[in-house]
């Protein structure tokens, strides 16, 4: 309860900064020796929120539907990427955590490609998985495929980071129980990393809906935010307040995804508090 | 021998004829029956700029070719001319110097049928500025696009004296035309299409109407003659020695040639397959670019599709000396082996002439489309 009345409140807070901006701001902005400090404040560049909130409710096209069923379904479309995308990744991310800290010699071979991984451009990468769609698979899977991409770094760096965090005694005392790695795993090593889990999974979150939305625009798949982005951004010069929804669209779909992700947590947490009681 | 033949044929005559229902088409299909997959790679997402394609699919006019042309919309990173170099797609559309760019850099592709005659590209500036030809962009902020979409800008520039590294301040312009609204920049980049239509689907809030031609000036490339070839339908280089290919192309010509035709006759009905396409943009702005780009087709002396030699070579010649800021043209040699024909086209044009079709449009009259606010 109290959690949502401090969500509530930081919209609050956002929507009388934006305002309040448009208020005392200069709307030619605020440029100093060429160098532009502040943005514009005229209706162009930051309409105001109520005429975003009317655009929502206005239909999209003359007589077609109205903009906001059409930003909710593309969001739900760009969900179903993303949640495609992050489960993906998160498995491939435990999974190559898992290796890497059973084989040292996986860890030295794969942990720099892991990270090397993440500096390839996306735009140089999208293009290339562009085409696959369509016989295998359908398109949108091709933008679930760089969301994972995005997504598997933080999980398996974090993961391996926490596969690796119990101290030798507990190790010796596993092995002294004669427990073999799997057993060392499930009991000892996996619960110990859950701590390091859930806040790569966050990160992981948030990168697979960067990469759902960046992959749609980059490859141009059609029925998602990204893309509703664009294709609303164009307007943009004579109906401002229409790129703003599509942006809304998006910044909810990024909370949704932070909230069901930290769902994802409650289970594991329940787990968490039962070991604690058990070891005490 | 010719007995057996005869009998073979009237067998498979008279078999067409028993699975014959109405949809079956008159004309034969490629091997008989189920018609060949063909993937055009588009440069963008659907609008009237593709709508010769888009009416040819609906209007079954490759169907009737036996082929089944399936569109491919383009992306923010999606380079038509590779994807088909790489063999995602059968054809491309793409602009002539950014593909002979690409050719240069080892795509093999020909251009087989340049249905945009001309260019549509503008620069835009206020009335009020005094700006009215390239000459005068000198110490002012000039808007472009860049990746290859601003040499027709350069050429002008450049042929008017200027140095477009040193002369003019060099603005990266966004998919909008905000940036000239808010006079951040003093001429913008604009497709007559496209972003034009945008500035006079715009609010004047000194008047709370919208902006009208008489507010702007308008440098087009043409009539300064920078100007350059832009969407032709690619093939592949390799392939166009395959028979089966070259009759392939032949065909997804004509289908091709027969819905810019349809489009000129019906440019409403064009509109309308467009917006059903699912085109986010308004049906005033998409009635605007049908009619924009019909001008850019038609009429066509030599036939709509036809790669005509002057403007060839305008095209190449520009690409050979045309600095951009960086000091780098867009090619550095004359293009090697085959980078257009217009061999695949000329079988066509026969094939639509003597199907009844006006290849030439030589009576051609643009409409005059009113803009919308927002284009709705």
């Amino acid at each position: 309860m109290r959690r949502l009345l401090w969500t509530l409140g930081g919209l609050a807070l956002f929507a009388l900064l934006w305002e309040g901006y448009k208020l005392v701001g200069d709307p030619d902005g605020t440029v100093l020796f060429g160098v532009r400090l502040l943005p514009r404040a005229d209706d162009l560049s930051m309409p105001h929120l109520v005429d975003v909130l009317q655009r929502l409710g206005r239909p999209e096209l003359t007589g077609g539907r109205p903009v906001w069923t059409v930003v909710l379904q593309a969001c739900l479309f760009t969900l179903g990427i993303t949640v495609a995308g992050f489960l993906a990744g998160a498995v491939v991310g435990l999974l190559l955590a898992v290796l890497m800290q059973r084989f040292r010699l996986a860890e030295r071979g794969l942990l720099p490609y892991v990270i090397l991984s993440q500096t390839v451009p996306l735009v140089a990468l999208a293009p290339l998985i562009a085409g696959w769609g369509g016989t295998v698979w359908p398109e949108r899977m091709t933008v679930a495929v760089i969301a994972a991409y995005l997504a598997f770094f933080p999980v398996a760096v974090g993961m391996l980071r926490g596969l690796q965090s119990p101290q030798a005694a507990g190790v010796e005392l596993m092995r002294s129980y004669a427990a073999g790695w799997w057993r060392t795993l499930l009991k000892l090593r996996l619960p110990a990393a859950l701590p390091y889990l859930f806040p790569a999974l966050r990160l992981a979150g948030a990168a697979a809906v960067v990469g759902a939305v960046v992959g749609e625009i980059s490859t141009g798949t059609r029925g998602g935010i990204g893309r509703l982005i664009i294709e609303y951004s164009r307007e943009a010069t004579s109906d401002p307040a229409k790129v703003y929804t599509a942006m809304l669209g998006a910044a909810v779909l990024g909370l949704v995804v932070a909230g069901l992700v930290s769902l994802l947590e409650l289970p594991l947490m329940r787990h968490r508090r039962r070991v604690e009681v058990v070891t005490m | 021998m010719r007995r057996i033949l005869l009998a073979s044929t009237a067998a498979s005559v008279l078999l067409l004829a028993a699975c014959g229902t109405a949809d079956t088409p008159t004309t034969p299909t490629a091997s008989g029956g189920a018609p060949v997959a063909v993937k055009l790679q588009l440069q963008w997402f659907y609008q009237a700029q593709f709508a010769g394609y888009i009416a040819a699919v609906d209007q079954g006019f490759y169907r009737e070719q036996g082929l089944d042309v399936q569109l491919l919309e383009g992306g923010v990173d999606i380079v038509p001319q590779t994807v088909l170099a790489q063999g995602k797609a059968d054809y491309a559309v793409a602009w002539v110097p950014k593909a002979l760019a690409s050719r240069e850099q080892g795509a093999n592709i020909t251009d087989v049928g340049q249905f945009f005659a001309r260019s549509g590209t503008y620069q835009v500036a206020w009335k009020d500025s005094g700006i009215t030809k390239a000459a005068d962009f000198k110490g002012k902020k000039v808007g472009n696009w860049g990746f290859g979409n601003e040499f027709e800008l350069f050429a002008g520039m450049t042929k008017a004296g200027l140095d477009p590294g040193k002369d003019v301040t060099l603005v990266q312009q966004q998919f909008d035309m905000q940036a000239l609204l808010k006079k951040e920049i003093d001429v913008a980049q604009a497709m007559s299409y496209n972003e034009y239509a945008q500035l006079l689907e715009a609010t004047n809030p000194a008047t709370g109407k919208l902006y009208t031609p008489a507010d702007f000036t308008v440098i087009d490339w043409k009539t300064e003659g920078t100007a350059m070839l832009q969407d032709a339908v690619w093939a592949n280089t390799d392939k166009l020695n395959d028979p089966a290919y070259q009759q392939q192309t032949v065909k997804f010509l004509l289908g091709t040639l027969k819905g810019w035709a349809y489009c000129r006759d019906n440019a409403e009905a064009c509109r309308d397959l467009v917006v059903a396409k699912g085109s986010k943009l308004g049906k005033s702005h998409q009635l605007w670019q049908m009619n924009e780009v019909n001008k850019l087709v038609w009429p066509a002396p030599a036939g709509a599709g036809t790669i005509d030699e002057a403007a060839w070579k305008q095209t190449v010649d520009l690409s050979l000396t045309t600095k951009n800021q960086t000091g780098d043209t867009v090619l550095t040699k004359q293009p090697e082996g085959l980078a257009y024909t217009n061999d695949y086209l000329r079988q066509a044009i026969d094939q639509a002439k003597a199907a009844g079709i006006d290849v030439n449009g030589t009576s051609f009259q643009p409409a005059t489309v009113t803009l919308n606010a927002g284009g709705s």
